[in-house]
C-alpha cells in the first residue's frame, strides 16, 4: 500500500506538484497518466526517495520512506525506467541479479530465479543470460529490464514509462506480459504513461495528472463515462473516449443466449473492439461467441452501440 | 596475418622508402678526433643501402604479403644499427684512442623511416603481434648490445665512460616520474571524484589547471625556488628532508600541478563513462553511492583514465627533463651538460634515454588498458 498525504513539490521556484493525497492498495495496478512535465514521473520518483518531497509525506506500508534507510527501501521496491539502463558491462544474468545480490541471496537461489524470470518474460534465446545488452534488441533489453525490477520479488513496483520507446507489438506483448505477471503474484504496481490507451489498457485505477494536480482518479470506465470537467474529457479523448471504451469492455457483458449459425467466432473474453473488427473483417453484423472452444452464445452489432448502465 | 596489403593505403610505404633511399646520401657515420670536435662524413656502404630501400620498396609493391613485409623492415631495424657498429669498428682500426665515430643524419633518418614503417605495416593487428614484434627487435638489438656490436659506436662511449653516473640519473628521472604520477593521482582521483560531483565548481577548478598548464615548464620551475627556499628556512625540519629552493622537492611540486590538470580531465570523462540512466536505475534499485562507483563507475571509467593516464606519464617523463635544471637530477641532466660542453653524444645518451623511457611508459599503459578493456 502506498498512500501520498499532502505531498508537494518546487523546482527552481516552480511547483510541480501541489498538495497531492492519493492512496494506492495492495495488489493494485494504478496507472498514472498525462501529459509530459505534468509531475507524473516526479510524483513515481519519490516512492522510492529519489526525489525528495518538499512538504507532505509518502507511507509504504505504512511506514514513512522518509524514516526508513534508503538503500533498504528501494531494495523492497522494484525500479524500471524507458531508458532500461541496464548495465553494459554486465551479462544479462548479472542484470537480473543485481537486487538480489544486495539482498545476500545464495548463488543457488540467485540462478534459480533468474532461470524463472527469463522464462517468465520469454527470453529464451538459448544462451540469452551470458549476453551482453548490447547484442540484444531493443524489446527484449526492456524484458531484461522489467525482469530485474521483478527479481527480488518486490511486493510494490515502480515503471517509468518502461514501454514508451518500443514499436507496438512488442510494447502490446510486453503489456500483456506485465499484466498476467501482475495478477500472478499480486504486486502492486504504480505505472507512469502518456500514453491514454496503455493506462486504460493495464490500470485497475487510473490517476490523470495535469499540471500537478491530479484532476480525476478512478477506474478506466469511470474516467470515459463521467469525466470530471472538460480537461478530462479532452484527455480521454472526446467523442472517441467511446471507442476507447470498446477496448475496455470484455465480449462477455454485452453477448446473448441465442445461439448464432454460421459465421466466425469470438471468444468470450475478447474485448469489444476484437468483435468490431472481426464484424467489420468479414462484412457481418453478428459473430458467434465461445468459451473454451464451445459456442455459448452470439454478438451483434447492435449490441456493441446498445446504451446499458 | 597474410592479410592482404592492397586494402592498406601504399602511399605512407613509398613516402617512407623515399625517404629512406634519399638518406643514404647524408652522412652515414662522422669521425671525429675526439668527443668535442665535430666529425668528417663516413658512408661506407651506400650501394648496399641503396639496393635494400629498392628492395624493401620492391617487395612492399610487387608481393604484397604482409608478413613478408613486417619480417624484411624488422631485419632493417635490426640491421641498420649492427651495421653503423660494424662500420664503426673498421674506420677506428688505427685511429687515436679519443676518435669517436658518431652516427650522422644519414643513419638516424634511415632507422626512423625503417621504424616508422614497421609502425605503418604493424598497423591492424592485434597488440599480441605488435608486442612480439616489438619484443622480438628489443631482444635482437639487446643480444648484438650484449655481443659488443655496438661498442666502437660513440654515444655507447660515452655510457661506458659515465656509466655509474647516467644508471644514477636514469633512476633518478624514474623516481621523479613514479612520484609524480602517484601524487598526481592521489590529489587528482579524489579532486576529480569531487569536480564531477560539484559541476560548476569543478568547471571553475578546471579553468585554474588549464591556465596552469599555459605557463612555461622553465618559467615554473624558477618561479617556485623563491617560495620553497623560503619554506625550508622558515621550517628546518623540512630543510633537513631535503626541502629547499631546488632539487627535488620543487620539481615535483611543479610535475605535480602539470599532471593534475589531465588527471582530473580523465577522472570527469571517466565517471562520466557510465550512462546516466544507468546511474540512475543503479541508485533507484538500492545500490549505495559507494557501490555505483565501485561497480558501475569504476569499471566503466576506468579504460579512460587509463589512457588518459598514458598520456600524463608520457609527458611528465618528457617534463621531468626540464626539472634538472634547478637541481633535481634526471637524465636531464645528461642533456643539458652536454649541451653546455658542446658534447654531442652526451646530449644524444640523455635524449635517446628519455625517448625509450617514454616509450616503456607508453606501452605500460597500453598494456594495462587493454587489460581493463578486457574486463569491462
Amino acid at each position: 500500500m502506498i498512500v501520498f498525504e499532502g505531498v508537494g513539490k518546487r523546482f527552481g521556484g516552480r511547483s510541480v506538484i501541489d498538495g497531492l493525497d492519493l492512496r494506492i492498495e495492495d495488489g493494485e495496478f494504478f496507472v498514472l497518466v498525462g501529459p509530459s512535465g505534468s509531475g507524473k514521473s516526479t510524483l513515481l520518483r519519490m516512492v522510492n526517495r529519489l526525489v525528495t518531497p518538499d512538504s507532505g509525506r509518502i507511507l509504504v506500508d505504512g511506514d514513512d520512506v522518509a524514516s526508513v534507510d534508503v538503500e533498504q527501501l528501494r531494495r523492497g521496491i522494484g525500479y524500471a525506467i524507458q531508458s532500461v539502463g541496464l548495465f553494459p558491462h554486465r551479462t544479462v544474468g548479472e542484470n537480473i541479479a543485481t537486487v538480489p545480490r544486495l539482498l545476500g541471496w545464495s548463488k543457488r537461489d540467485i540462478d534459480a530465479r533468474v532461470d524463472e524470470l527469463l522464462a517468465l518474460l520469454r527470453l529464451d534465446d538459448p544462451g540469452i543470460a551470458d549476453r551482453y545488452p548490447r547484442t540484444l534488441s531493443g524489446g527484449q533489453q526492456q524484458r531484461v529490464g522489467v525482469a530485474r525490477a521483478l527479481a527480488a520479488r518486490p511486493r510494490i513496483v515502480l515503471m517509468d514509462e518502461p514501454f514508451g520507446a518500443l514499436d507496438p507489438l512488442t510494447r502490446e506483448s510486453l503489456q500483456s506480459a506485465l499484466r498476467t505477471i501482475q495478477r500472478d503474484t499480486a504486486t502492486t504496481i504504480l505505472f507512469v504513461t502518456h500514453d491514454m490507451d496503455e493506462a486504460f489498457g493495464l490500470g485497475d485505477r487510473v490517476g490523470l495528472m495535469l499540471d500537478g494536480h491530479l484532476v480525476q482518479v478512478g477506474t478506466p470506465l469511470e474516467l470515459i463515462r463521467q469525466p470530471a470537467d472538460e480537461r478530462v474529457r479532452e484527455f480521454v479523448g472526446g467523442s472517441r473516449a467511446r471507442l476507447r471504451e470498446l477496448a475496455i469492455r470484455p465480449v462477455r457483458e454485452r453477448m446473448r443466449n441465442e445461439i448464432a449459425s454460421g459465421g466466425a467466432a469470438v471468444d468470450i473474453d475478447a474485448s469489444l473492439q476484437d468483435a468490431l473488427g472481426a464484424m467489420l473483417a468479414q462484412g457481418r453484423d453478428r459473430l458467434r461467441v465461445e468459451e473454451k472452444g464451445r459456442v455459448v452464445g452470439s454478438i451483434a452489432l447492435a449490441d456493441l452501440v446498445e446504451r446499458r448502465g | 596475418m597474410t592479410t592482404d596489403v592492397r586494402k592498406a593505403p601504399f602511399l605512407p610505404v613509398a613516402v617512407l622508402c623515399c625517404l629512406g633511399f634519399a638518406a643514404v646520401w647524408l652522412p652515414f657515420l662522422h669521425v671525429a678526433p675526439n668527443r668535442l670536435l665535430s666529425g668528417v662524413a663516413r658512408s661506407p656502404h651506400e650501394i648496399v643501402l641503396a639496393v635494400a630501400w629498392l628492395a624493401v620498396a620492391g617487395l612492399a609493391w610487387f608481393i604484397r604479403s604482409r608478413t613478408l613485409a613486417i619480417a624484411c623492415v624488422s631485419a632493417m631495424v635490426v640491421a641498420l644499427p649492427w651495421l653503423a657498429g660494424h662500420d664503426a669498428g673498421r674506420l677506428l682500426d688505427g685511429a687515436a684512442p679519443t676518435s669517436r665515430v658518431q652516427t650522422g643524419a644519414g643513419f638516424w633518418t634511415m632507422w626512423l623511416a625503417a621504424g616508422l614503417l614497421l609502425l605503418d605495416r604493424l598497423r591492424g593487428l592485434s597488440l599480441r603481434w605488435r608486442a612480439a614484434t616489438w619484443a622480438a627487435i628489443a631482444l635482437a638489438v639487446l643480444s648484438l648490445a650484449m655481443g659488443g656490436a655496438f661498442g666502437d659506436i660513440a654515444i655507447v662511449r660515452e655510457y661506458r665512460a659515465q656509466r655509474g653516473v647516467f644508471i644514477d640519473a636514469f633512476w633518478t628521472h624514474v623516481a621523479l616520474s613514479g612520484t609524480t604520477l602517484l601524487l598526481a593521482l592521489a590529489i587528482g582521483l579524489p579532486l576529480g571524484a569531487w569536480a564531477w560531483r560539484a559541476k560548476r565548481a569543478g568547471g571553475v577548478l578546471l579553468g585554474v589547471f588549464s591556465f596552469l598548464q599555459t605557463v612555461p615548464s622553465l618559467a615554473l620551475f624558477a618561479l617556485l625556488i623563491g617560495p620553497f627556499a623560503w619554506l625550508a628556512r622558515a621550517w628546518p625540519a623540512l630543510g633537513a628532508l631535503g626541502f629547499g629552493g631546488t632539487g627535488a622537492a620543487p620539481a615535483v611540486f611543479a610535475l605535480v600541478l602539470y599532471a593534475l590538470l589531465p588527471v582530473l580531465r580523465y577522472t570527469v570523462t571517466g565517471l562520466d563513462a557510465a550512462p546516466a540512466d544507468a546511474r540512475d536505475a543503479a541508485r533507484g534499485l538500492g545500490m549505495s553511492r559507494w557501490h555505483v562507483l565501485a561497480r558501475i563507475q569504476v569499471p566503466l571509467g576506468l579504460p579512460v583514465l587509463l589512457s588518459g593516464l598514458r598520456i600524463v606519464a608520457v609527458q611528465t617523463v618528457g617534463l621531468a627533463a626540464v626539472a634538472s635544471l634547478i637541481g633535481a637530477g634526471g637524465l636531464g641532466r645528461f642533456v643539458f651538460l652536454g649541451i653546455g660542453q658542446g658534447a654531442t653524444d652526451m646530449v644524444l645518451l640523455g635524449t635517446l634515454a628519455i625517448i625509450a623511457l617514454a616509450f616503456a611508459m607508453d606501452l605500460l599503459f597500453q598494456g594495462l588498458h587493454a587489460l581493463a578493456e578486457v574486463r569491462a
